[in-house]
């Protein structure tokens, strides 16, 4: 029977070789002429790939789903992943196989160092269409510069925003009087609570955004994050970070010796009593979560002195999208006052607009107006500076050197 | 027709592995046009050598694969040996199902929601007996050594193994086998050692072999249990497949490679092991030694069985209780309220992944069942065993890690024009399917004996008829058990449904690994146990199948 093997594998091989034919590419739809892209857009589905880890933004994605639908006659699914990386990894494949229409991803949630791997291989749409949208001008890029550039990287409209991020931290004040607002007072709380805080374990993106605050803060030039790491100075760069690393980690839960994997998990630790400060990077994250119990409703938000980090998180289409018409009318609708006001309900989800509510009309402003922010959310006066993202490459250097220095044991 | 069933069996299983691990072995060595790589080099394994921590990843993978291989076994063979024919025995084979029915990350879910310092166990003992009002800090998931890895995947392999030991000892004659070795004076185990376990151990062999490959590959149970600094190798790869830089592309191909050759070493070393428990055994019995240790092994096999067992119980119902509760805090025994909100809210999204679920295992299980029975019959009517050259053919979906040729394989698809399919789907679905069906059913069906169909034959039946009328019925029990088993194993595919389905086809197993990203364990528990209702229907059909067709038939019931 092995000898029937070898002409079975050329034929698979001749298969994947020889079959692939590069199809001509589809059409590109013009967002300046809108009235021709809701045309093209009627009757079409559009896949849209997005983490699909919590019920409450999934449940809210089903809402923009029935909205597109009678509006505009689009069809959402919403193909729950458990980590975009996997979406960018389905867009090389098609890439690989000679896929250059027809892909099975037409919308997909995204930013950061996944943006900055579909962008440099061009896997996105182009030219850029964000800034062409009917909603774009009600989007604020004065005090949200983080909608043009994705950690440093322009977004040249390849991508357009959806909400707003930024780390805010939260204590269980039934087991904290008074939360510490810096990262030494963070370090001396630990020491005197061991196993009491921890955080993600890098590479997981919650876990990397912690050990960026904790660089931000102590580097001795922060201007240098805004560009691409020096390697000559790198090491010199994150010593004072590794220090604060390393006094910190005996006093870890766990003692350091393991993590939990995502931010999910480290609120779950919050709510089992198990640790006393988490974070997320939603800052009505603790407010919905109680409204859910899933978190207790002595839990509090606060940040640290010198300010926290922020980004923005945006929709992209894929260069091979089959309803590209179709992903450009849900991007557009993601942006309606409307669908945005909804989604900063931490009834609903609490994810920050990226609009300008200066802008906006009347009626619009006060349905923010009207949005209860939630028990343990602090007034956007409270929430102190934005600390912008690093460059990407940061990123990487520093999940390869937690790695190796905390990582393997 | 049935000439045909062997090579489209081979084609369908193997066609997928092979143009797949095409695509793996070329980037491994550097080539990759698409993303830049067009020259072979062997920098994707410098750059794999050179990864923190991989040395402790590939112990981990071994050590804990080989443990729970061999603990395992060891409990359901011992289990066997003291317990064949009594109350505890049938016992467990009642449970079989049910527990069968869960699947790994299930029951990988449960065992931490049980044995966490915030889990059932500790909240039943707390504050009373612990003095605790918070969680301890102890590092019991995710322990460096891989322990509580280790059991989760024991807990799941044993009563995989007591099953394929179940359908084969049939076979066995291993009843009376016992009453002669009692006869002789031999003490229980040791004589069921000496005299069943030799005529049971070839056939049970293969599902052995594709335990250790599984075990140590795994990926859902190593996230849910198993360490993570560094993670066991499997865990890693997933993490190198899927991270943004696309270079990482050609380390995690070269870091498939090694698994591959992981797996291969361990099974090689259980091979060596074999030939030494052989040299061992057969000095034993010329020793006329007729017990050693008897009582001793009769206790801790029970011991292990009941504790395995009882905590893989314990950690389904704590599932249940989460998925009923509203707030359950930490030291709370119960949850303080039982409500059914969780399901009502879900009740849509379950049954849709449910149909979408059966709409691919249905199928999937039966083109398999259908095509391994033609491939065993041929071979029968042929008078010609082709086992020993075709054998290690099957082992290949079980052994080749899923991520090393998943990749390959969508390529191939999608050169072809069926990628996101349900067809597409399905087809990655039979890739793992068949090989399952066939290891559970070849060997009972090889070990039918031969005569009933040569007197059939001599009385005129034609070869159709003796199939249908024969030995179809002698093989029903193992044919059901294998279709209930490929359901479980098509409904508990991840990788293929999410890489192969573009992420179209939700099934239940797809959204609940997605939800248990979340984090919440009333999801999860929901998931989960929707999870387990489908497998365990197949094989409570399974179970209740020979005693429906053979309510007239009592030496088959009684063997069945």
């Amino acid at each position: 029977m092995l000898h029937r093997l070898a002409p079975l594998a050329a034929l698979c091989l001749a298969a994947s070789l020889l079959i692939g034919t590069p199809s001509t590419r589809a059409e590109t739809p013009d967002p300046k002429d809108w009235p021709a892209v809701l045309e093209a857009a009627r009757g079409q589905t559009v896949y849209f790939h997005a983490w699909g880890g919590e019920p409450r933004i999934n449940a809210y994605i089903d809402w923009a789903g029935a909205e597109v639908k009678q509006r505009y006659g689009v069809t959402l699914r919403h193909v729950k992943v458990d980590d975009a990386a996997t979406v960018v990894g389905r867009i090389v494949t098609e890439k690989a196989a000679g896929k250059d229409s027809g892909g099975a991803v037409d919308l997909v949630w995204i930013n950061g160092e996944n943006f900055a791997a579909l962008k440099k291989a061009g896997l996105l749409m182009s030219p850029g269409w964000a800034e062409d949208l009917p909603n774009w001008p009600l989007v604020d890029t004065v005090a949200n510069p983080a909608v043009l550039t994705d950690f440093t990287e322009p977004t040249d409209g390849l991508e357009s925003p959806w909400g707003l991020a930024k780390l805010v931290f939260m204590h269980d004040s039934a087991h904290v009087s008074s939360p510490p607002r810096s990262l030494a007072a963070l370090a001396d709380y630990a020491a005197r609570n061991p196993g009491r805080f921890t955080y993600p374990q890098p590479p997981n993106f919650h876990g990397s955004t912690f050990l960026k605050q904790v660089l931000a803060q102590t580097i001795a030039d922060p201007e240098k994050l805004s560009h691409p790491v020096d390697p000559a100075s790198f090491d010199a760069d994150i010593a004072p970070m590794l220090a604060y690393l390393d006094a910190l980690h005996p006093h870890l839960w766990r003692q350091g010796r393991a993590f939990p994997q995502n931010v999910a998990a480290l609120r779950r630790l919050l709510d089992d009593g198990e640790i006393d400060i988490a974070f997320s990077f939603n800052p009505s994250d603790a407010s919905a979560a109680i409204a859910a119990g899933e978190l207790p409703d002595t839990v509090r938000n606060f940040v640290l002195d010198g300010g926290t980090i922020g980004n923005a998180h945006f929709v992209a289409i894929p260069y091979n999208a089959t309803a590209k018409a179709g992903a450009l009318v849900v991007a557009n609708f993601l942006l309606e006052p409307e669908a945005q006001a909804r989604k900063q309900d931490p009834a609903v989800w609490g994810d920050p607009t990226v609009l300008a509510l200066g802008a906006l009309p009347a009626a619009d402003k006060a349905r923010f107006a009207a949005l209860d922010l939630g028990i343990a959310t602090l007034p956007p006066e409270d929430l102190g500076p934005v600390i912008d993202e690093p460059h990407a490459s940061w990123m990487v250097r520093l999940e390869e050197v937690w790695a190796q220095r905390y990582g393997a044991r | 027709m049935l000439k045909l069933a062997p090579l489209a069996t081979l084609a369908l299983m193997l066609g997928p592995v092979i143009a797949g691990l095409a695509g793996t072995v070329l980037p491994a060595f550097g080539y990759m046009p698409a993303l830049g790589g067009d020259s072979l080099s062997l920098a994707p394994f410098h750059d794999l050598l050179s990864r923190p921590g991989l040395a402790t990843s590939l112990a981990l993978s071994l050590g804990t694969g080989l443990a729970a291989s061999f603990g395992a076994f060891t409990i359901a063979i011992l289990f066997t040996a003291a317990f064949e024919g009594g109350r505890f025995f049938r016992a467990m084979r009642a449970l079989l199902s049910p527990l069968l029915a869960v699947p790994h990350a299930a029951a990988a879910f449960g065992l931490a929601f049980l044995i966490a310092p915030s889990g059932w166990a500790m909240r039943l003992l707390s504050p009373w007996a612990t003095g605790a009002t918070r969680p301890p800090d102890l590092l019991i998931i995710g322990d460096p050594y891989g322990l509580s890895m280790t059991l989760g995947l024991m807990a799941k392999e044993v009563p995989f193994l007591l099953l394929m030991v179940l359908a084969a000892l049939p076979q066995t004659d291993s009843l009376r086998a016992r009453h002669v070795a009692t006869g002789l004076g031999y003490a229980r185990i040791s004589g069921w050692l000496g005299a069943v376990l030799p005529r049971l151990y070839p056939q049970i062999r293969l599902p052995v072999f594709a335990v250790i490959a599984y075990a140590t590959s795994v990926v859902d149970v190593a996230i849910i249990l198993g360490p993570t600094t560094p993670a066991p190798l499997a865990v890693r790869l997933v993490g190198w497949m899927r991270d943004p830089d696309l270079a990482m592309r050609f380390t995690a191909s070269a870091g498939a490679l090694v698994q591959l050759g992981l797996s291969a070493f361990a099974i090689g070393l259980w091979v060596a092991g074999e030939r030494l428990v052989a040299v061992i055994g057969r000095a034993r019995l010329r020793s006329g030694r007729r017990q050693a240790g008897d009582r001793v092994s009769a206790t801790s096999s029970a011991l292990a069985m009941g504790g395995l067992t009882a905590a893989l119980l314990a950690g389904l119902v704590a599932i249940a209780l989460w998925s009923f509760a509203e707030r359950w805090r930490f030291p709370d025994a119960l949850p303080g309220t039982l409500t059914l909100a969780s399901w009502q809210a879900h009740l849509g999204h379950l049954g849709a992944a449910s149909a979408v679920t059966l709409a691919i295992a249905v199928p999937v299980t039966l083109t398999a069942l259908v095509l391994a029975l033609a491939c065993l019959e041929g071979e029968t009517r042929k008078g010609i065993a082709l086992r020993h050259r075709t054998l290690p053919l099957l082992y290949v979906p079980l052994i080749v890690p899923q991520i090393a040729f998943l990749f390959g394989f969508q390529i191939l698809l999608l050169t072809l024009g069926i990628a996101d399919t349900l067809l597409a789907v399905g087809l990655a679905h039979l890739v793992f399917v068949l090989p399952y069906v066939f290891l559970a059913l070849s060997d009972p069906w090889r070990a039918i004996d031969p005569r009933y169909g040569h007197v059939a034959s001599a009385l005129g039946a034609s070869p159709n008829r003796i199939f249908w009328r024969v030995r179809l019925p002698l093989a029903l029990r193992a044919a059901a058990t294998a279709a209930a088993l490929g359901l479980a194993v098509s409904v508990a595919q991840y990788l293929p449904t999410l890489l192969i389905g573009g992420g179209r086809h939700a099934t239940i197993t797809t959204e609940a690994v997605a939800l248990s990203a979340g984090g919440n364990r009333r999801l999860i528990a929901l998931y989960a146990m929707t999870q387990m209702i489908l497998p365990f229907l197949a094989f409570t059909l399974a179970a209740l199948a020979p005693a429906v067709a053979f309510r007239q038939r009592q030496a088959l019931r009684a063997s069945a």
